[in-house]
């Protein structure tokens, strides 16, 4: 595989949200940890761009940097007593590093048969190779069989707005979320909120 | 272009991660923050495999955007729990939130 720019841009993403991910567990200040968060969030956010996601790289940007993580600096802020702490890890740690480190070794085991690219599409059928026979192919990866980024432009904003509200699309899942955002809008108010008797 | 399995292998990082986040800190809002991690990790898991194998459907990112709404409503219930914790037992480490422990 030749380096390109894309590669370039999708290994300062893939640092910026391993080495933010990584911050955020060990820094010993919590504050750091909310603001590597952040930094965690927008490197998921940059890879969302690579994907050609850049609905979902906005979102990122509005919902996890706008306003979770604003969420986390204020309950960070409503509980200061608590940022210094001496110990910011539990004594089942080195547990805790052993089950994080397995779980990686299996999941990377289980991504393993996909490096070779040939293999994704025998692995998940004719699909892909149906639904690309007709498109030319990124010609970086012609062995792949993967479209190429400029041929991707009918997955607008529009598209996903229409596919979350026409029947046999997702309206009820989406109906769903509105109830259970109310709920958990009513249920965060109720549950913070001082008890005045 | 990169190959699919780059991202799934950054993904199942950034979920080991926050899995040690979750099961070694001790501040109920570090655990908080290493759930997002690892919502993130599905996320971008998510979204990969609807790049790679099926990009003229747009259900992948629908699921994506689903997972969001469900982090945000997580966030907010979540932290929501811990100020009222902190309220009433002034601490907000979770070894020292064992009212329902037998």
């Amino acid at each position: 595989m030749e380096i390109t720019w894309q590669t370039i841009a999708f290994a300062a993403f893939a640092v910026m949200t391993l080495g933010g991910g990584l911050m955020v567990v060990i820094s010993r200040n919590l504050w750091h940890s909310a603001l590597f968060l952040m930094l965690s969030f927008f490197g998921t956010s940059g890879l969302f761009v690579l994907l050609v996601a850049p609905f979902l790289a906005a979102v990122q940007v509005l919902v996890y940097i706008g306003a979770i993580a604003i969420l986390v600096l204020f309950a960070i802020m409503l509980t200061r007593r608590m940022m210094g702490l001496e110990e910011t890890q539990n004594t089942q740690w080195p547990a805790a590093a052993a089950v994080a480190v397995i779980l990686f070794i299996i999941l990377v085991i289980t991504v393993s048969p996909l490096v070779d690219e040939k293999a994704v599409t025998d692995i998940f059928g004719d699909k892909v190779a149906n639904f690309n026979a007709n498109l030319p192919v990124d010609p970086d990866a012609k062995d792949s069989g993967v479209v190429a980024n400029q041929d991707l432009n009918i997955v607008t904003v529009e598209a996903i707005g229409e596919a979350l509200v026409t029947r046999d699309g997702f309206v009820l899942p989406f109906e769903l979320a509105s109830i259970l955002l109310t709920a958990a809008l009513i249920g965060a108010i109720v549950v913070a909120r001082e008890d005045e008797a | 272009m990169v190959p699919l399995w780059f991202y799934l292998v950054v993904s199942a990082a950034l979920f080991a991660i926050g899995a040690y986040g979750a099961l070694a800190r001790r501040n109920a809002i570090a655990i908080v923050m290493s759930v997002e991690l690892m919502l993130n990790a599905a996320n971008i898991n998510l979204v990969a495999f609807w790049r790679y194998l099926n990009p003229f459907e747009i259900n992948g990112q629908i699921f994506a955007a689903f997972v969001f709404i469900v982090a945000a409503a997580e966030a907010a219930v979540g932290l929501a729990l811990i100020i009222a914790i902190y309220r009433s037992r002034q601490t907000v480490i979770v070894e020292d939130v064992n009212m329902l422990k037998w």
